[in-house]
């Protein structure tokens, strides 16, 4: 009992080990090929990365600006309420402005994009190991690594700071319009307030998280495609285990951000 | 027998030395040596976990080997660095079992695929020549279909035109005829003689199909459990007497000769 548990716990630490060196490989190599890609006639291609940009960014726009608007209505109704007891109300704004920026456009963008992009690249790459199709193109002279990793590492990198600015945007135009119906204020005296509490650091703290973001969801979502060995089961298996594994290091990467940026 | 008209020369394009490969601490090929000579058709044969695959997976230079050497074309892939490798590559098609065609683009877009990456050809000649392969193989008109529109056969023959759109020194093809009906697996076996006659290209088949061996092969290789039990032309093997390879040649069902008590012991867990 104790032996398997020990062994097991070894096992467990030896892959993390293991992935999270793999993981800076690619991180590496995925740089690479962008710098040095061209000195091997091996150039990183545009369209690839803009077909990534597509898939990441612009068609998850809808979904961002409903999950932002509701979480800016959300922290409103939640900042009246609790500011209510100490009659300071019109702080809200104050409250509004920077737990966006900072905290929830990063992290909901991140959760989000975890779920929705991460998922589809383990799968895609999944897939893509099961059909040999990774080995066809080391075959064929084309670098997986320059081939799939790149595009999606630098959309990632463009996109996900992208739809964090505009989560930004949207979740202060939902405080805004909750708070001018509850307390009678005009969205442009909201606006003039936010626009004068926030600092230009409120908001790159929040795109500057979203970069480390970006790379966390592009690292875990190809180690774990690129690791399916087991049929369809195991692409499931990589594409939930991508999931998870991105959402947790997400928040966890969070916390760490947050801890030395508020010291 | 038509693979019989045509004389390979000496040169070898293919030499395999004391290869060992591992998978993890098992082992899987204990000291292979082999030579494939230039514009012969090596056929590498066995059952399952002979090994066969794995040996062709060393020569594509997918895995590193434990030690050994695998030359192809005259450089030895164990030594040399990605660069030449990638220079090297330009040279080798590959046919993999399920075709491997990229499931995200047309057959076109996945024939001309190589041209794109390693030639500055403009576009209308890359056309051209993607679809000079096509009909090669018979698929004249189908560049716009997507590869799940295909059916097996036709993944097959699509798959060999992305391999020889380079028109490479070296070919391999692992399984060609698994999953195929017989008369489609014979047209791929003609694809294959004909693909040699034209360009006198080397060509490394690994298959368990016996039928298309002999149409196919000048030589055999056959493997049993990692090793090389013989190597010879299509008589020698056909008129071997190891028990192995008549059990092959007969499909025979492997008898493993286990000993009552150990049987126990392995059914009870107890280790002996």
């Amino acid at each position: 009992m104790l032996k398997t548990f020990t062994e097991k716990l070894g096992q467990t630490t030896l892959r993390g080990i293991e992935e999270l060196g793999y993981s800076l490989a690619l991180l590496v190599e995925s740089f690479y090929w962008l710098f040095f890609g061209f000195r091997r006639h091996q150039a990183v291609k545009l369209p690839s990365i803009f077909s990534q940009m597509m898939h990441i960014g612009i068609q998850a726009l809808p979904i961002v600006g409903i999950l932002a608007f509701a979480i800016g209505m959300m922290l409103a109704i939640q900042g009246i309420a609790t500011l209510k007891t100490f009659g300071a109300e019109s702080q809200v704004v104050l409250g509004i402005a920077l737990s966006v920026t900072r905290e929830f456009s990063p992290l909901i963008i991140g959760i989000l994009v975890a779920g929705r992009s991460g998922s589809a690249l383990a799968a895609r790459i999944g897939t893509m190991q099961m059909a040999q199709e990774i080995d066809a193109l080391r075959v064929i002279g084309i670098s997986p690594v320059r081939y799939l990793v790149t595009p999606a590492m630098i959309a990632m990198l463009i996109m996900l700071p992208a739809l964090t600015f505009f989560a930004d945007l949207i979740a202060l135009l939902g405080g805004g319009v909750y708070s001018s119906l509850e307390l009678g204020m005009s969205l442009q005296a909201y606006a003039d307030r936010t626009i004068e509490v926030l600092q230009i650091d409120d908001i790159t703290q929040g795109l500057y998280k979203s970069l480390v973001f970006a790379v966390i969801i592009t690292l875990v979502s190809f180690v774990n495609g690129f690791s399916v060995t087991a049929g369809a089961e195991g692409v499931g298996r990589a594409t939930t285990r991508s999931v998870v594994l991105s959402i947790t290091y997400i928040i966890i990467a969070d916390m760490v951000f947050t801890f030395f940026l508020t010291h | 027998m038509m693979s019989n008209h045509h004389t390979p020369t000496d040169q070898a394009a293919i030499e395999v030395e004391n290869l060992v490969t591992h998978y993890g601490s098992t082992r899987i090929l204990n000291n292979i040596d082999m030579q494939v000579s230039t514009g012969e058709i090596m056929v590498i044969m066995g059952g399952s976990g002979s090994g066969k695959s794995t040996l062709l997976r060393y020569m594509l230079g997918l895995h590193e080997a434990t030690s050994g050497s695998i030359k192809l074309l005259g450089q030895d892939i164990t030594e040399i660095n990605a660069e030449e490798m990638d220079e090297l590559r330009k040279n080798m098609g590959v046919s993999f079992q399920g075709g491997a065609l990229f499931n995200s683009m047309t057959v076109g877009e996945n024939v001309c695929l190589p041209l794109r990456e390693h030639t500055h050809l403009d576009e209308n000649t890359i056309q051209i020549m993607g679809r000079m392969k096509l009909s090669v193989v018979n698929l004249g008109g189908f560049e716009d279909l997507m590869p799940a529109q295909l059916s097996g056969g036709m993944i097959k023959r699509a798959a060999l035109a992305r391999a020889i759109v380079m028109d490479p020194k070296l070919l391999f093809f692992d399984e060609p005829s698994a999953g195929l009906d017989p008369v489609a697996a014979a047209e791929l076996d003609d694809l294959i003689l004909r693909i040699r006659k034209a360009l006198n290209t080397t060509i490394v088949v690994v298959t368990h199909d016996l039928d298309s061996t002999f149409r196919i092969a000048d030589r055999i290789t056959v493997l049993d459990k990692g090793d090389i039990l013989m190597i010879g032309t299509v008589e020698e093997v056909r008129n071997s007497d190891n028990e192995r390879i008549q059990s092959l040649l007969n499909r025979e069902a492997r008898h493993i000769e286990i000993d009552a008590d150990e049987y126990i012991k392995e059914l009870t867990g107890q280790k002996s």
